[in-house]
């Protein structure tokens, strides 16, 4: 069970001087239960491929398979492949517009027919799924703090039992302890069997959270794969807009002067190679 | 020599009304001429609120603010503050207001009622600090988010300030935005400007030369960044950066000496491997 | 799926070209002359003569022929009720019949010359925007208004509202675009149902959509304070407007040009109409 973007392209105003193309032949695939990072700079077109797994945009070349099924433009299943894949927009609490906060969340099952004791049962999982304290449900989102509207946000989504997860750039705007309590967050759904989809320009989370990391410059993939491998391609060859964590770059420091050890080390490692190498141990 | 502080805030409390609680609670705070100061703590600390102040947009319900040596409190001096003390906040997109780069940047000078030569060499001037000089006859709809928020600092910069106040600044940028931002102050403080860095970011603050951090409305530790990111920021339940923890592990293990900062670089020649 | 384009609505271009740099002032007054010409001359004949002069603008502002066309393209709807409603209902000698409906000889007269009309005042008016900076635009409407100050009309703070109005179009189209998909991932329907319904199910685009300008509202008006900005207070320009001998010359070319186009209108093309309303 999985989506397989194989090979899409997607370019912008196509036929006006505005023209840009924003995905040049990205392949990719997710699998449920694992957590995928897709990093980039601003422009790179990540965001522009998180809404192609949600059928929001139709590849102009490639194409997008959902479950075994390839999905064609304007088909009758797409409205429910799009409910398979819940896409967590940036600033997602922008969205609101209702006066309760179970309002909020009953929104997208009941556009997919939920109603009644079914409808209450989906708001009632959400709510206990991502965590929010269900004395909140009758509160107006607007008044909850930023950590909390994000997660009503995310709830609002999951209401609608997807199988997967998109999110762009979720954490951005919260403070450290919001980040903390989203990446716990995200990490039980991913255990829970939901794949997560995370898009960022946070190397650093997505080398310690990902299974598989995509990473774009200009709509074009420059490497796939492993954490591990990513690190190894980046640390000698910089790409564009990212930024390289300062604990890679220090390991890599590390192995310029003869020590090795993995890009990726933990801290004990670290510490450990070093003392050996100084002679301590 | 003894130098006037750009900032002096005595005992200032402030409210909101109807909140329950006061946003800031008794703040005692000094801040130098050529200073960067990094005030840190959780949403909801004060740390906007302080800033605000520190601008005259509020004025503290109890204490005082003074910016160069004027109370905030007094009308008349509302104007001179604004002038020697620029804000940058956080959405860049809430702080443009023409859609030229260069009539931005000059909306801030228009308004003093300064003579429009006077301007244009001050626009000139705010451009060529914060590297957008190529940008300036461009729309500002179409400039990247780090460029927004480097024209919304030249925007403050035409002022002509004698310090910056930046609440969350490079909270919605992208690294690339944000180290080219970073990078801009850094040359600004070399030339002597008092930055007041406002940011949640751990890694921001090692930039800083003192750090202020904020908790409930009060100042609750001031001191250097050495020390700070030593074990003291622990006590106040921030999330520790990877980075931050290496370096308190190579500090405590003494691979380092003390006094090292943490910077990969500094660190890397301070092991003597 | 882009669902609004920013580039459709009529927008600076900046550059440098002769029309650019002509004063804000002198642009409005040309726009208002050749609103009133194509008022006074809008026999089809004569938008032979405005379209000559599309190409003549086109040529001095440097800006794209086609583009200059596509800034009429917002009201293509709107011309279009217009011309189908001057089709079927102007009353005369019928040339087609279509079941009860018939399309007269005045009705295809009327309809062609109300639709270009139509298309035209749009596309001179969006010449006038794609070639003068908001800023610019407010200046000069503000100055054109100022004998108005007199009678306590607050023309200074008119022309900030219009700026900054002007600023956020991009931003709001961005933004509007940016809800639609979020709500439309959460399986929002605008397409099916009825009226009400469909009514109904633009509430989740337009509350966070008001939500959103107030708090953008506020914000901005925070930092104009801190940027010592003082509504109705003096301020000073860095460019401020200067009409020059260029700015004089130009409207009296235009003036001229639309003369000569009333004049056509009314002794030359005449004959060509007695002529077809003859047959």
């Amino acid at each position: 069970m999985s989506i397989i973007a194989d090979d899409i392209s997607y370019t912008y105003n196509t036929g006006t001087p505005a023209e840009s193309a924003a995905l040049r032949g990205v392949s990719l695939t997710v699998e449920r239960g694992e957590w995928v990072s897709i990093v980039g700079h601003t422009g790179s077109g990540k965001s522009t491929l998180a809404q192609h797994l949600n059928l929001l945009l139709t590849p102009q070349s490639g194409a997008i398979s959902i479950d075994g099924v390839e999905v064609k433009p304007g088909s009758k299943r797409s409205r429910e492949f799009r409910r398979r894949v819940g896409l967590v927009f940036q600033y997602p609490e922008t969205q609101f517009f209702a006066e309760t906060v179970r309002a909020e969340i009953e929104f997208a099952p009941s556009n997919w027919g939920s109603r009644g004791d079914v409808l209450k049962e989906r708001v009632d999982e959400a709510v206990s799924s991502s965590g929010l304290d269900p004395l909140l449900l009758d509160k107006n989102p607007f008044t909850l703090s930023g950590g909390q509207r994000r997660r009503v946000a995310i709830a609002s989504v999951i209401a609608m039992k997807p199988d997967y997860l998109v999110l762009d750039e979720p954490t951005a705007g919260l403070d450290a302890t919001g980040i903390k309590e989203l990446t716990q967050l995200l990490g039980k759904l991913r255990n829970a069997g939901l794949a997560v989809v995370q898009v960022t320009h946070d190397l650093r989370s997505a080398l310690s959270l990902s299974d598989k990391i995509l990473v774009l410059e200009n709509g074009s993939c420059v490497v796939y794969g492993s954490p591990e491998l990513v690190a190894e391609y980046l640390v000698d060859n910089p790409v564009r807009g990212l930024v390289i964590p300062p604990v890679v770059r220090f390991v890599s420091g590390l192995r310029e002067k003869g020590i090795d050890i993995p890009l990726n080390s933990g801290l004990g490692e670290i510490i450990k190679s070093i003392e050996v190498f100084k002679g301590r141990l | 020599m003894e130098q006037n502080p750009i900032f002096s805030i005595r005992t200032a409390a402030f409210s909101y009304p109807g909140a329950e609680k006061p946003a800031l609670d008794g703040v005692n705070l000094e801040i130098g001429q050529g200073e960067w100061l990094a005030l840190v703590g959780a949403n909801g600390s004060g740390k906007s609120t302080l800033a605000k102040i520190c601008n005259a947009l509020l004025t503290p319900t109890q204490g005082a603010c003074f910016v160069m040596g004027l109370d905030s409190s007094v009308e008349s001096n509302i104007s001179s503050i604004r002038q020697s003390v620029a804000l940058v906040f956080q959405n860049p997109e809430d702080q443009i207001v023409a859609s030229i780069v260069e009539e931005d940047v000059a909306f801030g000078p228009e308004n003093l009622g300064i003579p429009s030569d006077e301007i244009k060499k001050r626009v000139d001037r705010a451009l060529s600090l914060t590297g957008l000089e190529s940008y300036r006859r461009r729309g500002s709809y179409s400039l990247s988010g780090g460029q927004k928020q480097r024209l919304a600092l030249a925007g403050a910069l035409a002022l002509e300030p004698k310090a910056l106040l930046l609440d969350e600044s490079t909270s919605m940028l992208d690294p690339e935005g944000r180290d080219s931002f970073l990078a801009c102050l850094g040359e600004l403080n070399n030339q002597g400007m008092t930055i007041v860095q406002i940011t949640h970011r751990m890694e921001e603050a090692v930039q800083a030369g003192r750090i202020v951090v904020m908790a409930s409305g009060r100042v609750v530790w001031d001191g250097l960044p050495t020390e700070f990111f030593d074990g003291e920021y622990l006590r106040w339940s921030f999330e520790e950066p990877p980075e931050i923890a290496l370096y308190r592990e190579l500090l405590t293990r003494s691979l380092v000496p003390p006094g090292t900062r943490p910077r990969v670089e500094e660190l890397l020649s301070a092991l003597c491997l | 799926m882009r669902f609004m384009s920013s580039l459709s609505i009529g927008q600076f271009i900046p550059g440098e070209s002769f029309i650019h740099r002509l004063d804000p002032r002198c642009k409005i007054i040309a726009t208002i002359i050749l609103m009133t010409g194509l008022f006074m001359a809008s026999g089809i004949p004569d938008f032979a003569l405005w379209i000559c002069l599309l190409v003549i603008f086109s040529t001095l502002s440097g800006i794209k022929l086609t583009t200059i066309l596509r800034s009429g393209r917002p009201v293509l709807f709107l011309v279009l009720i217009t011309v189908v409603l001057n089709l079927f209902w102007t009353p005369g000698s019928p040339l087609v019949r279509l079941g009860p409906l018939s399309v007269t000889r005045e009705g295809l007269i009327v309809a062609s010359s109300m639709g270009l009309r139509l298309l035209f005042l749009v596309i001179f008016a969006g010449i006038l925007m794609m070639t003068t900076s908001p800023m610019a635009f407010s200046d000069g409407l503000e100055r054109l208004m100022s004998p108005m100050a007199v009678l306590r009309f607050p023309t200074s703070e008119m022309a900030m509202m219009m700026t900054i109005a002007l600023r956020f179009i991009p931003t709001l189209f961005e933004e509007t675009d940016r809800i639609l998909k979020a709500q439309i991932s959460r399986g929002a329907d605008f397409e099916s149902g009825g009226l009400m319904r469909r009514a109904r199910s633009f509430i989740p685009i337009l509350v966070p959509l008001f939500v959103l300008v107030f708090q953008r509202a506020e914000n901005l008006a925070v930092a104009m304070e801190s940027r010592c900005y003082v509504p109705g207070a003096p301020r000073t320009r860095m460019n401020p407007l200067r009409w020059s001998g260029r700015d004089s010359s130009a409207l009296a070319c235009l003036s001229v040009f639309v003369l000569f186009a009333i004049f056509c209108d009314r002794y030359v093309f005449k004959i060509y109409l007695t002529w077809f309303a003859a047959q």
